[in-house]
């Protein structure tokens, strides 16, 4: 649908730029065009479309955008735009307008109509685009009188991927048809479709009512059954791919969110709840850089992540840092207590945004180089956004792993975690350790409220709604493994929504978190867990 | 030095106090709020009456996180969840004296005429019977516990994982309770009472009735939480929080004792939720979020773990500094409870009560190294 909404608004936008042309259409068509709810008026626009004059299509969008009014003191029939007026017959502008205008109401099945007729006469445009995205707005169309036109179409096109969907259109047209070889052959061409208005339409044929087929035609209804197979199977896999997908794409949010409390509570045992508030902390920074960029630097919009990365990073690891020093730092040892104090850090973390910034949620824009996504069938689309988000929370890791295995900082922390005491005795200043430390963690989480920031709300309780998901991630892992971690969040990412799309949102997640309350029984040290002996661990 | 016998649960002093807080709660209070006359220096407002009859329920609550975390060490995450399910098994007896008086005038609930369903689910069956949903609010929360904690337990899961995972499970409640099709009511819960037992719920009498159960209840679960931790059991429930593996060598199995103190508390909390909601005539998911149950957590922390009186303190000090400050400063109680929680766990490990036994040790000090001078 949204391609037909984009159709609509370039071709009222040409309209306007150029100035309506001299109306291809009769008067006695537009005013049948203008007359709502007869049949009179489908009959029009069935034989304006036949005729195939691309200059009906002016009018024609200018109707399905509402834009169309009709004056009975002037008899006429106009185009409003923008409060100026077109008389949509001469195409001549109208220089005051009158008082008694009437809108032309276009219903929602007149609207469909009225955008397979635009699409039918843009097949011939010179766009590719715009061809392209006309035959797919015709696909579940099966009005026959299009045929003709569709046919013409065909026999012009040169472009491959246009013209296997415009068969495809064709044959959806000539379902109908009386000739049963030719049905025959559209019915095989339609198995190669991969448009789920094709499994309904050869559903339709294969329907039994009364105990009778409602075609009763075997050979046809064999045919039929043979393509249904193929464009279901091809179905699946295309919803397959898209779960998957989904489930990479979630599993690697909460990758980013549970890695920074893979830090700050597996490495060093610091229960954190005020976790989910540094998230939010970072989606925050988001908004305030992007406000920042776009009244500083309007042309650099569009890279405004570059900066909001860093500041995002650099502001909740300041934060984090802080509240270790002032806080946690004197409850090493009393896990129960600094979960409480935690507690009370991010509820006040979450006044103070909504002092600072309102209850509401605030904005914060894609950047229009992450919007759209890749087509991968027609009924999958891969956004760009989760597409850039799972390549980042992968950099993340990397950088997370290189920093813990490669740097100075990271064998500390190592050494730290493993051996307070020879540590310390090995002149590793701990406490500070301790302070770098949570500021990674911190500043990780930091990281995934900027990625947060760009595929969902951002409001004072975003963290919230991750500090369960979280802790059940680096839980199911098992505590002080990055691995496990990794491996936990895409298990869950991808089991979650494999059972949504059986059973629904909340039942999955119920599903799941009964699953590792579950699991933690059979193992309550995770899916990885250190070798070692703790007696009282 | 192990005494027995119910006599020997409090000193001379401590009987006295129970005994002045039961004529408080039920004679001085009805006779203030319904015999003095509105306008005397000396009534009891409806208002404080609601007020105190809450916070009553909440002290309960407080007590039975105070037996599982102060004396036995395991930090529940969960006791908003026991409260609530109390509630909702009430609630629906609740729901169903409203009889033919909901908006549609139909012997179903409003929720479920609007959501067109034709009968009663199952698990609402014989909830029309005041009995038998007095028995669900024991069972329910009790049930749920003992499964829960059975397996919990028995797989040696403690400290910080406990918690986590009781707060998966309330998170998963709450968001199966805010499901319309579960069956009871949605975000919108159990609202729009009418009557307990054929008397109706909004009147003063009422109210008093509600408010003299409640605290009789609190009484009670004080003297059983003492008969409980003075007795042999609670020995070994201090102990387990002290030192389980040295509990396990001296051969206690810690899961029994465990279980029982963890499901006893939820039971105790599912009849507090069961007082509560015909107090404020309203149960929703609500009650569920994780952030309720964490705030049980603080009430018993503010007043003291580890002795009795401290989360009843504790549960008057915080629910009444929320109600004035919400009043006064709506915008600031968020920041004060955080804060309560972060000066607490920081400067007040034994809470109120820790604090006066303190202030008072140190002054029994001076006074011993006075006199020798």
């Amino acid at each position: 649908m949204n391609l037909v909404r984009l159709i609509r608004c370039v071709l009222a936008v040409c309209a306007l730029a150029v100035g309506l042309p001299a109306a291809a259409l009769t008067p006695e068509q537009i005013d049948k065009l203008a007359a709502p709810g007869s049949d009179a008026r489908a009959e029009a626009l069935n034989s304006i479309a036949a005729a195939g004059d691309e200059s009906a299509i002016p009018f024609l969008s200018a109707l399905a955008e509402g834009n169309v009014q009709t004056s009975v003191s002037l008899k006429k029939v106009l185009i409003v735009i923008d409060g100026k007026g077109i008389d949509a017959v001469t195409g001549k502008p109208v220089a005051k307008l009158p008082e008694d205008l009437d809108e032309v109401v276009a219903n929602n099945v007149f609207r469909r109509e009225l955008a397979a007729a635009i699409a039918t006469l843009r097949l011939t445009s010179g766009d590719r685009a715009v061809r392209l995205a006309a035959a797919k707005t015709l696909q579940d169309e099966t009005e026959s009188d299009r045929l003709p036109l569709v046919e013409r179409a065909i026999a012009k096109e040169t472009d491959a991927d246009i013209k296997a969907l415009l068969e495809r259109v064709r044959a959806n047209l000539q379902l109908n048809s009386k000739d049963k070889t030719i049905r025959l052959a559209a019915i095989t061409s339609l198995g190669s479709s991969v448009n789920p208005g094709t499994k309904t339409i050869l559903l339709e044929m294969l329907a039994k009512k009364g105990g009778e087929f409602v075609e009763p035609d075997a050979d046809i209804r064999f045919a039929a059954q043979k393509s249904l197979t193929e464009v279901e199977g091809r179905l699946t896999k295309g919803e397959r791919i898209g779960q998957v997908f989904s489930g990479v794409s979630l599993g690697s949010i909460l990758l980013l969110a549970a890695l920074g409390l893979a830090i700050t509570y597996g490495l060093m045992g610091v229960i954190n709840m005020a976790h989910g508030e540094l998230i939010m902390i970072g989606a925050y920074t988001t908004h305030v850089v992007q406000n920042l960029v776009r009244a500083n630097a309007p042309d650099l919009f569009n890279w405004y992540l570059l900066a909001a990365v860093p500041a995002s990073f650099m502001v909740a690891a300041a934060v984090g840092m802080a509240l270790e020093r002032g806080v946690i730092r004197f409850l090493y040892g009393r896990p129960l207590e600094t979960l409480l104090a935690t507690w009370g850090i991010s509820l006040i973390l979450i006044q103070a945004v909504r002092t600072i910034f309102g209850a509401q949620n605030v904005q914060v824009e894609n950047p229009v180089w992450m919007s759209g996504g890749v087509e991968l069938l027609s009924n999958v689309v891969l956004p760009w956004s989760r597409i850039v988000i799972i390549g980042f929370s992968a950099a993340v890791l990397l950088l997370v792993w290189l920093a813990l295995t490669r740097t100075r900082l990271g064998l500390f922390v190592r050494g730290v975690t493993q051996n307070r005491a020879m540590a310390s005795c090995m002149g590793v200043h701990t406490g500070r350790i301790d302070t770098w430390c949570f500021g990674l963690g911190s500043g990780i989480a930091g990281l995934a409220g900027c990625a947060l920031s760009q595929i969902g709300n951002v409001g004072p309780d975003l963290g919230q709604s991750y500090i369960v998901d979280s802790f059940m991630v680096v839980v199911l892992g098992g505590v002080g493994q990055l691995a496990g971690t990794v491996y936990a969040a895409m298990g869950l990412g991808i089991v979650n929504k494999f059972l949504e799309g059986i059973s629904g949102a909340v039942v999955a997640k119920i599903a799941v978190l009964v699953f590792i309350i579950i699991f933690i029984q059979k193992r309550p040290q995770g899916m990885f867990a250190l070798k070692g002996r703790f007696a009282d661990a | 030095m192990h005494r027995s016998g119910p006599g020997a649960l409090f000193g001379p002093r401590g009987w006295g106090a129970v005994i002045a807080a039961l004529i408080l709660i039920c004679a001085v209070a009805p006779l203030l709020n319904l015999v003095v006359p509105k306008g005397s220096l000396f009534h009891l407002s409806d208002f404080s009456v609601s007020l105190i009859g809450k916070i009553m329920c909440y002290a309960i609550v407080a007590l039975a996180m105070d037996l599982i975390w102060g004396y036995t060490g395991i930090l529940s995450l969960g006791h908003g969840l026991f409260f609530a399910l109390g509630g909702y098994a009430f609630g629906m007896y609740l729901m169903r004296s409203i009889g033919l008086d909901g908006v549609y005038k139909s012997p179903l609930p409003d929720f479920m005429v609007f959501l067109d369903w034709k009968a009663y689910p199952w698990y609402w069956s014989f909830t029309e019977h005041f009995l038998y949903a007095c028995l669900l609010v024991v069972l329910v929360p009790g049930v749920l516990a003992f499964v829960f904690g059975y397996f919990a337990f028995r797989s040696r899961i403690k400290g910080v994982y406990f918690s986590i995972i009781t707060q998966a499970m309330t998170f998963a409640f709450m968001l199966l309770f805010f499901r319309n099709d579960t069956g009871f009511g949605g975000n919108n819960g159990f609202t729009d009472f009418k009557r307990i037992l054929d008397y109706p719920i909004f009147t003063p009498q009422m109210r008093m009735v509600l408010f003299v159960l409640s605290g009789l209840a609190l009484v009670g679960t004080l003297l059983l939480a003492r008969w409980i931790v003075s007795s042999k059991l609670g020995r070994v429930l201090t102990a387990i929080r002290d030192a389980e593996s040295r509990v396990m060598f001296s051969g206690y199995d810690p899961l029994w004792y465990k279980l029982f103190i963890w499901t006893l508390s939820a039971v105790l909390c599912g009849i507090a939720g069961a007082l509560y909601v015909p107090q404020v005539g309203i149960i929703n998911p609500g009650e569920m979020s994780p952030a309720n149950s964490i705030e049980i957590a603080i009430w018993v922390a503010v007043g003291g773990r580890g002795t009795l009186i401290g989360p009843i303190v504790g549960a008057f000090l915080v629910n009444g500094a929320r109600s004035w400050f919400t009043v006064a400063f709506p915008e600031y109680w968020l920041f004060f409870l955080g804060a309560i929680f972060i000066a607490v766990t920081l400067f007040l490990p034994n809470g109120v009560v820790g604090l006066v036994a303190q202030l008072r040790a140190k002054r029994r000090e001076k006074k011993l190294s006075a006199k020798p001078a």
